[in-house]
């Protein structure tokens, strides 16, 4: 793939997940449910919650702060789109986008919007500043993917859909850039695996129709699609970063394109703290960057229901070192917890109200 | 009238049984059909008539008119085709249907299929579509779904008569065993009697890997008068017997529930007509939907004495190398569950049996098979006894 003179590079990173975290045994507990039979399956351990003053534009602000610590060369107002991708957001319609916009102090000279794709609406807006970037429309684009992921009490999702996002700044690569895009294909199809209808608060997925011929087809069809057309094999990659709604899929999806568990255990992070929908797979890939050496290459590949997949090649650089101390590491978040119960847990995540 | 040896089955065809997301119960159909009729070397239009197993296309898929619907996608709209509902039994009576009107001189030729499309559902829907097969007034409104019924029949076979939870473990841990050398199966991995005593539970005492899966899947054969079935076949397969009966719709209505008074019914039918006894089967395919189902099966056939069932799983009877082989195609458990096809699809297993085709399964010497097949919680049951000699 030929981006022109402007390769896009990532500038900054950060991501942001809340303190709260509940266990899936207090979960499996509530609802009468066998905790083994429900972590063995999903091999999820805990999940982050939101905190009852928290919602997806904070989570997406926390995160572009980050990002910008990370990015010190670039001005604020230097910053010519912003992009969020999520499927929670508290306004049904008034952008997110605009909030963080004026969060992080950037023009009224933007362009701003937000995106809807399932869980990977974050890769969307990503693309959509890359695309700017590459074309000249913008100096520098900040991207968002960030979620507080939603699920029907009782329903299995309920083990998984949690709290937290990340936010990177994309500008034309330079020395001072961390990691630039090789290239970046997507699949789309119409696969009705998951959907929200429009003034239902929860999603509703088709059970066991949400894995091969939804998640498994489609990011097995975009990663194929990069590799095939870019000359790639499984073993170029240093990091392999697909979507996470559970801790098993991304290991499966990895071994049957040909990965090894070495190259997705860095970026995985399903286990640890569950599915940010739109802010999975992108905190996947801000972990492994907290990490990842100069030159290293990596393949990220989100996936939305619905159902599509986009898939990014994606090299590291000299700055990258310098710039992983000036902001929390994923990992810093995913340490930082307070345990809270069910009850708890209800009243965070509005599932009920009082007085 | 005997139809005995009358009629014979000239080839067979079944998709692999599981979840066929990409594919439509058309599909399905076709699929399994065009490979019965290569197999049988028939040309379509020697196809004189189809009688389509299915039990509930209307609920699934919402479709109905099922029998002009898939002669149409065969290519051969005009043909007599209908669909036959009995429950899971359904292509079991489908096939006993087309044998009647071959046997009577109705038709020379004629096509018998089994075809089940269930995933474009969820799971709670697809119980609910099942529970449909019980007495929808007096148990299933009140909760009891299939598991449940097979539980408390389970249950009381244990009280009775010590059957235990091993020996239905062993059920489930045979068939999945069998299940691993048949290609077409949905489950070819094999499980411990840990992995089955350790699985959910569902009803107790049945747990996960007690139950069999929910499938898609089509399974077809084609049958022809036994006069002119070696002009299309070296190894036409005969039907020497075939037994029906109905048994109460609820469970507790009935005066013992650790027997299928339709499986004892329908097996006299079947061994008399066939004028073989149970002793004289080689191999046999039976409708393990629940491992329990499995058990009920060899007292209610005559292959032990009521009660006794468990024990012949203990000695290894039923294994593949043991003196009656029971679902060498893995069964329900493995081989998978598609309810309006899962009767065909015994007899496409008992066919490549007595024909010698059944590969790494391969029982040696089979010359007499069995296919017996319920529907619900055994109000329905259809059998056929096949041979290889006329």
């Amino acid at each position: 793939m030929n981006f022109g003179e402007r390769i896009p590079a990532i500038y900054g990173w950060g991501s942001y997940i809340p303190i709260y975290r509940i266990k899936l045994d207090d979960i499996a507990k509530a609802w009468g449910e066998d905790p083994v039979v429900v972590k063995k399956g999903l091999e999820v351990e805990e999940i982050s919650v939101k905190g009852p003053d928290e919602d997806q534009v904070t989570i997406a602000i926390n995160a572009a702060w980050n990002a910008l610590k990370r990015a010190p060369e670039v001005n604020p107002k230097d910053i010519g789109a912003i992009y969020v991708g999520s499927e929670s957001k508290p306004y049904a319609v008034k952008p997110t986008a605009t909030i963080v916009a004026a969060a992080i102090g950037a023009p009224v000279t933007i362009r701003a919007a937000d995106y809807e794709f399932a869980c990977k609406a974050g890769t969307e807006a990503l693309i959509s500043v890359i695309a700017q970037v590459a074309s000249g429309m913008i100096k520098y684009g900040l991207a968002i993917g960030a979620d507080t992921s939603q699920s029907w009490p009782g329903d299995v999702l309920e083990y998984t859909a949690s709290a937290g996002g990340s936010a990177f700044i994309i500008g034309p690569k330079s020395n001072s850039s961390v990691a630039y895009f090789e290239a970046q294909y997507s699949v789309a199809t119409d696969t009705p695996d998951f959907w929200r209808r429009d003034e239902i608060k929860y999603p509703r997925h088709m059970g066991r129709f949400t894995g091969e011929p939804a998640y498994f087809k489609h990011i097995t069809l975009a990663a194929k699609e990069l590799m095939e057309r870019e000359g790639f094999k499984p073993s170029d990659f240093d990091y392999f970063i697909p979507h996470q709604p559970n801790g098993t899929f991304p290991i499966r999806v990895a071994l049957k394109l040909g990965f090894k568990i070495e190259q997705v255990k860095p970026g995985l992070l399903s286990p640890l703290v569950g599915n940010f929908y739109s802010g999975s797979s992108l905190t996947g890939l801000s972990r492994v960057l907290d990490i990842a050496k100069p030159g290293q290459r990596i393949l990220l590949v989100s996936y939305g229901s619905g159902a599509g997949a986009d898939a990014f090649s994606i090299v590291t650089q000299e700055a990258i070192e310098e710039k992983k101390k000036l902001a929390p590491t994923v990992d810093y978040y995913v340490n930082r917890k307070k345990y809270i119960d069910y009850a708890t847990y209800l009243r965070f995540s509005n599932k009920i109200y009082g007085l | 009238m005997s139809m005995r040896g009358e009629v014979a089955v000239i080839g067979v065809g079944m998709t692999k049984f599981g979840e066929h997301w990409d594919k439509q119960l058309r599909d399905l159909f076709v699929e399994a059909a065009l490979e019965a009729i290569e197999d049988a070397q028939v040309d379509l239009r020697d196809i004189k008539a189809m009688f389509i197993g299915n039990m509930g296309s209307g609920l699934w898929v919402e479709q109905e008119h099922l029998g002009p619907l898939l002669a149409d996608y065969l290519g051969i709209p005009g043909t007599p085709s209908l669909k036959i509902e009995s429950a899971c039994a359904s292509s079991g009576m489908a096939f006993r249907l087309g044998v009647i009107s071959v046997a009577v001189g109705l038709y020379d030729i004629v096509l018998v299929g089994g075809v089940e499309k269930t995933s474009d559902v969820t799971h709670g829907e697809s119980i609910h579509h099942l529970a449909s097969v019980a007495d929808r007034e007096w148990e299933a409104f009140y909760g009891m779904t299939l598991p449940a019924l097979f539980a408390l029949i389970a249950k009381r076979h244990m009280k009775q008569y010590g059957t235990t939870r091993e020996q239905l473990a062993k059920v489930a841990v045979k068939n999945h065993k069998h299940g691993s050398y048949n290609p077409k199966a949905q489950f070819q991995r094999p499980i411990s009697i840990e992995d089955v005593l350790n699985s959910p539970l569902v009803a107790d005492p049945l747990r996960l890997l007690d139950c069999s899966p929910i499938s898609d899947g089509a399974a077809v054969a084609i049958i022809a008068r036994s006069d002119i079935a070696r002009k299309f076949t070296d190894t036409p397969v005969y039907v020497l017997g075939s037994g029906v009966a109905t048994d109460t719709i609820a469970l507790h209505d009935r005066d013992d529930i650790t027997t299928f008074k339709s499986i004892v019914l329908a097996a006299r039918e079947a061994y008399k007509m066939a004028k073989v006894e149970p002793k004289d089967i080689n191999v046999a395919e039976v409708h393990d939907s629940f491992t329990i189902a499995e058990i009920l099966a060899y007292e209610d056939l005559g292959f032990v004495k009521k009660g006794e069932g468990g024990k012949l799983i203990d000695e290894g009877v039923t294994e593949l190398g043991g003196k009656i082989p029971v679902n060498t195609s893995g069964g329900l458990k493995a081989r998978g569950h598609s309810p309006g096809a899962t009767g065909i699809a015994q007899i496409v297993e008992i066919v490549l049996q007595l024909r010698n085709d059944a590969g790494k399964r391969q029982v040696s010497n089979a010359e007499i098979g069995l296919t017996q097949n319920i529907g619900g919680s055994g109000a329905s049951c259809v059998i056929h006894i096949f041979g290889n000699k006329r």
